[in-house]
């Protein structure tokens, strides 16, 4: 095929156009590698000369910081358990079971599970978890994000649960197991990508979240890394580049590396179901 | 082994009736098929035996005890299913062996088995591998093999063949009759194949609209179907049922209908009750019962060529009637070679079954 000549500008400024585009969003990733190793970073983009891991060595010498991550650990594992736990058997218990209604429980609960962690009922939830007298513990921050994370989790859990044949537990039961040998035996493993994604998608949001702990904690003992973050800005509330810089890279490795262990071991074929 | 009873067993689903008020029983070491078209109540009946739905109204006897209520695992039941419902993360091995483990039995000794029987069924050599790598045949085998690890009162098959091609389907059919013959088991099977049925089972139970139509040996069910329904659904191609108009006088029975010829029946008292409601009887007649005749010959239906078919062994010729109705005759001669437009159909009058208005059989002479 012969281009005319007007085709082929054409393309030109739409490649041209594509690749400032695709600038713009690589700019910001590319800051984001370059600057935690670069000991004179600042918000411009610059490649390091030298590459150092200063930067590095002096956010682990911060306690706080350090702390911080640990905190962010506790509160995420904790949420994941609890939600990962509580969303199987009760997915399991809404797909399996014959209960009246079910349906629309499974949806008011979905409506309401986005205002309960938005920052609509921040006041209410700041005043139960007050008068249950859990304030500024890593309990408080779990349960919140328990309760706010489950009706999704459970939504999506499900529906995978749904499309997995009852045939599985069944021939389990005639072959003469117990329903909760049939659910750990069978069940359980046919399930478990299922659960997998809803871990992933839970640990991401208490990980990244703000707001939740920031409001329910008060000591510096108990601050996750994504608040942690604002002990870097100087006195006069400028940002301190070089260790901002490092400690979002730390801070963003754990899920990354979620997401390739996931990948790995199970090969994102979520919402798939299973090929009998 | 043991034996199965249904006593008034009815089962509705909101408002729709999937069985009702079925009553039979299941000899020790019988091998008994429920036949019928999809939604009759086969496979829930077969579910309620294996405890997986509990009866609306009625009781489920395994053994001579009553097991309405027990839990699937309290019955000592094996069950093959439609999809196999083999454990995908489990290899073969695990997979046969899984009834062995929830009864507490050493790996020795389940593994052991399991090769026992997979060697029985010739899969022994797949043990290491998952579900997903074997072929759909050796899947159905597997999970046959699951049934028969442990020993069990009542052996349920909810349509097992159903999912393998044709060939398979006929060896795995010769197969369970090998294995019918060999254990004795009692066993249960749901089946909407007719030929499936008639080869395994020492008697069918055909279902209709949630109740049985007829419960009979293969060869009563094939020779004196109880209902129009029975005799259209046993039987490949299925048996001609024709309307006719019944005339009588003279203590002999005059059936009319256009094309058709019919020596007279002797006046039965069965024939002149099922007469009491009408004029209307239906003629029914095999294919297999039907040859090439000669035009205006006693006992024959005649017609225009509508499809003449060659099977190899035999030949389907089907002719449609004035009325547009058709007739089909599995012919085992080469006389349907010569065959064009007028064609005429021959019986003999042992081959009749006659219907009354509403489609009961209506009994011979002598039965």
């Amino acid at each position: 095929m012969k281009l005319t000549l007007s085709a082929f500008l054409g393309r030109i400024a739409f490649s041209a156009l594509a690749a400032l585009i695709g600038a713009a969003f690589a700019l910001p990733l590319l800051w984001f590698l370059f600057a935690p190793f670069n000991a004179r970073a600042e918000l411009g983009l610059a490649v390091p000369d030298p590459w150092t891991l200063a930067n590095f060595v002096t956010v682990f010498g911060n306690n706080f910081a350090v702390r911080a991550l640990w905190n962010s650990l506790i509160q995420s594992v904790g949420g994941v358990i609890l939600v990962g736990a509580a969303a199987t058997l009760a997915a399991y218990a809404l797909s399996r079971s014959a209960l009246p209604g079910k349906r629309a429980v499974t949806y008011i609960l979905l409506l309401f599970s986005s205002v309960v962690s938005g920052s609509a009922a921040m006041v209410p939830i700041f005043l139960i978890v007050s008068a249950a007298g859990l304030m500024d513990t890593h309990l408080a921050v779990i349960l919140t994000f328990a309760g706010g994370l489950l009706p999704t989790a459970m939504f999506i859990l499900r529906d995978f649960i749904d499309s997995i044949p009852k045939s599985y537990e069944e021939s389990a039961m005639v072959a003469g197991a117990s329903p909760v040998q049939a659910f750990f035996d069978v069940a359980l493993p046919v399930i478990r990508p299922g659960i997998v994604v809803v871990v992933v998608w839970s640990f991401v949001n208490i990980w990244g979240s703000f707001l939740i702990p920031f409001i329910l904690l008060r000591s510096d003992t108990n601050m996750p890394a994504s608040v942690a973050i604002y002990s870097f800005y100087s006195e006069a509330g400028t940002p301190i580049v070089t260790l901002l810089a490092a400690y979002s890279l730390i801070y963003s490795l754990p899920v990354i590396a979620l997401y390739l262990f996931v990948s790995w071991k199970f090969g994102f074929r979520f919402f798939g179901g299973i090929k009998a | 082994m043991a034996s199965v009873e249904f006593r008034n067993v009815t089962k509705t689903f909101g408002s729709f009736n999937a069985v009702s008020d079925v009553s039979f029983s299941i000899g020790d070491g019988e091998f008994v098929c429920l036949l019928g078209p999809s939604g009759c109540g086969k496979t829930t009946s077969l579910r309620m035996i294996a405890g997986l739905e509990t009866p609306t109204a009625g009781q489920v006897l395994i053994g001579g005890d009553d097991v309405t209520h027990y839990h699937p695992k309290d019955r000592q039941i094996s069950m093959v299913f439609q999809d196999y419902a083999l454990y995908p993360h489990m290899n073969l091995a695990d997979n046969i062996a899984y009834p062995l483990k929830v009864r507490g039995k050493s790996v020795t000794e389940r593994h052991g088995r399991a090769r026992e029987v997979a060697d029985v069924l010739k899969i022994g050599h797949l043990l290491d591998r998952l579900p997903s790598q074997i072929s759909g045949g050796q899947q159905q085998r597997t999970s046959l093999a699951r049934a028969l690890v442990y020993p069990s009162q009542v052996y349920l098959f909810d349509e097992p063949l159903s999912n393998l091609d044709a060939k398979l389907r006929l060896e795995a059919r010769g197969f369970l009759n090998h294995l019918q013959r060999d254990m004795g088991m009692t066993a249960v099977y749901v089946t909407h194949d007719q030929a499936e049925a008639m080869a395994l089972a020492t008697r069918i139970a055909v279902m209709d609209q949630g109740q049985i139509v007829q419960y009979a040996s293969p060869i009563e069910i094939y020779r004196r179907p109880a209902t129009t329904f029975v005799a259209n659904f046993v039987g490949n191609p299925p048996m001609n049922l024709v309307p006719v108009d019944a005339v009588h006088g003279d203590g002999q029975l005059q059936l009319s209908a256009i094309g058709i010829t019919l020596d007279g029946l002797t006046m039965s008292s069965a024939i002149s009750a099922a007469l009491g409601g009408g004029k209307t009887l239906t003629l029914g007649v095999r294919p297999e019962h039907l040859a090439i005749a000669e035009p205006g010959a006693p006992n024959t239906i005649s017609g225009q060529l509508f499809a003449n078919e060659n099977m190899g062994p035999e030949s389907l010729v089907t002719i449609e009637r004035p009325d547009g109705s058709r007739v089909t005759a599995r012919i085992f001669t080469d006389d349907h070679i010569a065959l064009n437009d007028a064609v005429t159909l021959g019986f003999s009058r042992e081959h009749v079954h006659l219907f009354d208005g509403v489609g009961n059989r209506i009994p011979a002479d002598g039965e």
